[in-house]
């Protein structure tokens, strides 16, 4: 226990000497979880919208007041042809433009129906649907206007049955984009610190060649591993818990559920994280090499988490692959418990999954540890 | 002359002998590509959802059996009371619930209205305002159908028409960014690590005492990776073009100029890294944890830039990947020549003087 001790006061003092690392453990995550939680946000605002009127009647002027009146749009620019406005898609200066042609009003009125080109610059796909509904539901609105307008309303008129749907947005009624980004960022950012730095720390001592003279003492493997570890444990802990404050005092996410259950959930996700740092370790020669697979499986990790794209929309393989996403759990589990309140046993499934991988992972690191070169 | 090629030639050397990170630099690139490019995607597809049927009667099984059909949903739950709502919310699966009121097909045929409650879970805000959207539009169908004898005079008709990317593919928004974010981090990360090594292992010292000037000692090192990373860079075109059919409409020769320009950029950025820190393990962390995230969620590679708070807008100006992500979708797929890129360009090419700039003059010829 004493050497312990010892080993985990040697790896606290390395870590606050090194005057170079500590604002990149500290405030650097700060500064990303303060400064992105704003950027990720799927809210399509500030689309520019252009047109091209040819046929300048009265219902083409009148379509496009209605674009131009619309929230969603915000710029318009008048375009004299189409090829002037696909030049400016081309740019990127328009993100959607409406094509009007020559003798619209006239060939709406003869047959009651005209087609109008509505041009979507579709690269992002999700963005362009987006815009599309927009769209169409100015286009449809003002359907509905002229329909009434140009003919006489008469009472007759058999009024059609309606299906009323109310949505009903749980947990998060105005839809704020940061009540969901925060804790996920916060996530990301507690596993990257502490893989990469329980990913080079072993290594480091290979690579300098301390780690001989460490080998050559007394220390036990198990207490030289748990010495190594602890503070990086500890660190993470801290980064949650600046984190959690941050997330109440400046984004005002609500933390519903209970703070112990989710801290003991992060006690073990860190575990499981630092099992996998100490095995890449294990398994590596320099710290670019360990440095390289961390990265690798970093990015992985953060790009199928579900915290930026729907799991559930994955090929059926890339979701079982998901399963061994540790990211995965914890963006779940903290969202769970602080959004809406989850209890132990809402998150036990999952959290037995991140304990049964604290195990593999950890016996995995410890096993393929080995005192002798 | 000869001094600087035979010193290119040690850097070739240290590369090509460490056959693990060789291995992990060209394997891993392939393997992000392609497992992102079949994997990601925003759209929004088998949702878990539930029913709270409390009319039970032939239109709402009507209505039950369309949104059973779309591919955006499966139903995997039936429940019978409201209090269950927030439980199975709680378990974090289901992600709404569809409750019909009772007596729902009567009200709509009697008092032609019948109402519909769409409960979604919106800890995920874009998948509850797609999902009730989604479901609007199935109910607003089936009320059409139902209509259809009642009809609107006078109708524009939108033909929508989606511009570069007609089928809405999710890979044509992945692929540039994934191409970015590989190229940015391992560029950066290798220069980084090499300069900083030599400090650490002290071998900076004979090449401090040695005749090379500092540019050539920089230039020689950003030479090798250059090379790889360019290597890096056709094999993900390649990829994307072959196996995700994603189209290079402009000039490839221009995508390759932009490539390269990008990874000096990037290079030139590691080299920067370097200089100001003294060990690789800083090193790789400020190029890890500075660069990742930043990458990822301010270069528009995921989110619009142009829907983020105004400052944002402005820092994300800072972002060299932005640029590039702008100038590789324009090349691949909108076809367009280096006029309309011209700006983004010499932004990179700025900052890529910029960085390099900064690195010779912070670069210390004498020992601390």
């Amino acid at each position: 226990m004493k050497i312990i001790l010892y080993i985990i006061r040697k790896e606290f003092k390395q870590i606050f000497r090194n005057k170079g690392m500590l604002p990149i453990i500290f405030i650097l995550p700060v500064l990303q979880l303060v400064i992105l939680s704003n950027a990720a946000t799927y809210e399509i605002k500030n689309i520019t919208f252009g047109y091209v009127d040819a046929d300048n009647s009265s219902t083409s002027r009148d379509l496009i007041e209605r674009f131009e009146a619309s929230t969603y749009f915000n710029v318009s620019e008048k375009f004299s042809s189409e090829k002037e406005a696909s030049t400016a898609m081309q740019e990127g200066s328009v993100d959607v433009y409406v094509n009007i042609p020559t003798h619209f009003e006239r060939d709406l009125q003869k047959n009651k129906r005209n087609d109008i080109g509505v041009f979507i610059d579709a690269i992002d796909g999700s963005a362009a649907g987006v815009i599309n509904v927009y769209a169409t539901q100015i286009i449809q609105n003002y359907n509905k206007h002229i329909a009434t307008d140009l003919i006489q309303v008469s009472d007759s008129v058999q009024q059609p049955s309606s299906i009323d749907s109310i949505p009903l947005f749980w947990y998060n009624e105005t839809l704020n984009y940061k009540t969901f980004m925060v804790p996920g960022i916060l996530v990301l950012l507690v596993t990257m610190i502490t893989l990469f730095l329980s990913g080079m720390n072993i290594v480091r001592e290979k690579e300098i060649g301390t780690l001989e003279q460490i080998n050559v003492t007394p220390i036990k493997k198990h207490q030289f591993i748990i010495g190594k570890l602890f503070p990086f444990w500890v660190l993470g802990m801290g980064l949650l818990t600046i984190g959690l404050i941050l997330a109440k005092v400046i984004f005002n996410v609500p933390i519903l559920g209970n703070l112990l259950l989710l801290y003991g959930y992060t006690s073990v996700y860190i575990l499981v994280i630092l099992g996998m740092g100490l095995f890449i370790s294990n398994f590596t020669d320099t710290q670019q090499q360990a440095m390289f697979i961390a990265w690798f499986f970093i990015v992985i990790f953060i790009l199928m988490s579900g915290l930026f794209t729907p799991i559930e929309s994955m090929p059926k393989w890339a979701q079982l692959l998901t399963e061994f996403n540790p990211i995965k759990y914890f963006v779940e589990i903290i969202r769970m418990v602080m959004l809406k309140g989850s209890g132990f046993a809402d998150i036990f499934p999952l959290a037995i999954k991140t304990l049964a991988y604290a195990i593999v992972m950890n016996g995995l690191a410890v096993w393929s540890y080995k005192k002798t070169t | 002359m000869k001094r600087f090629v035979g010193f290119v030639r040690k850097e070739f050397y240290h590369i090509f002998r460490d056959r693990r990170s060789l291995f992990i630099l060209f394997g891993m690139p392939i393997a992000q590509i392609l497992l992102f490019g079949f994997a990601i995607t925003n759209e929004i597809n088998n949702v878990d959802i539930a029913i709270l049927d409390q009319a039970n009667d032939v239109t709402s099984k009507e209505i039950i059996n369309k949104i059973a059909a779309s591919k955006h949903f499966s139903i995997v739950d039936i429940i019978q009371q409201e209090s269950s709502i927030e439980s199975i919310f709680k378990k974090g699966k289901v992600k709404a619930v569809l409750q019909f009121e009772n007596n729902f097909g009567r009200h709509l045929i009697k008092e032609k209205q019948a109402t519909v409650q769409i409960l979604t879970d919106a800890t995920d805000p874009n998948m509850a305002n797609t999902i009730s959207n989604y479901i609007t539009s199935i109910l607003k169908n089936y009320q059409h159908e139902l209509n259809n004898a009642v009809s609107i005079d006078y109708q524009i008709v939108p033909q929508s028409r989606m511009v570069y990317n007609a089928e809405l593919k999710s890979v044509y928004m992945f692929v540039p960014g994934v191409m970015t974010v590989i190229l940015m981090l391992v560029s950066a990360m290798m220069t980084s690590i090499s300069i900083t090594r030599e400090k650490e292992q002290g071998t900076m010292e004979i090449l401090l005492v040695s005749p090379l000037k500092p540019f050539q000692v920089i230039i020689g090192k950003v030479f090798p990776y250059i090379f790889l990373s360019v290597i890096n860079a056709v094999v993900i075109v390649l990829l994307s073009i072959f196996i995700f059919n994603v189209p290079v409409k402009g000039s490839l020769f221009l995508l390759g100029f932009e490539s390269i320009l990008f990874i000096i950029t990037s290079l030139a950025l590691g080299i920067l890294i370097s200089t100001i820190s003294a060990t690789q393990q800083t090193a790789m962390m400020i190029s890890l944890m500075g660069l990742m995230l930043p990458t990822i969620l301010l270069s528009g590679f995921i989110f619009p830039i142009s829907s983020m708070p105004l400052p944002l807008q402005v820092i994300s100006n800072i972002i060299p990947a932005k640029w590039f992500i702008i100038i590789v979708k324009g090349i691949m797929l909108k076809g367009v020549d280096i006029g309309f890129l011209l700006k983004e360009t010499l932004i990179l090419f700025a900052m890529t003087l910029l960085f390099m700039g900064i690195s010779v003059k912070k670069y210390k010829i004498r020992l601390e």
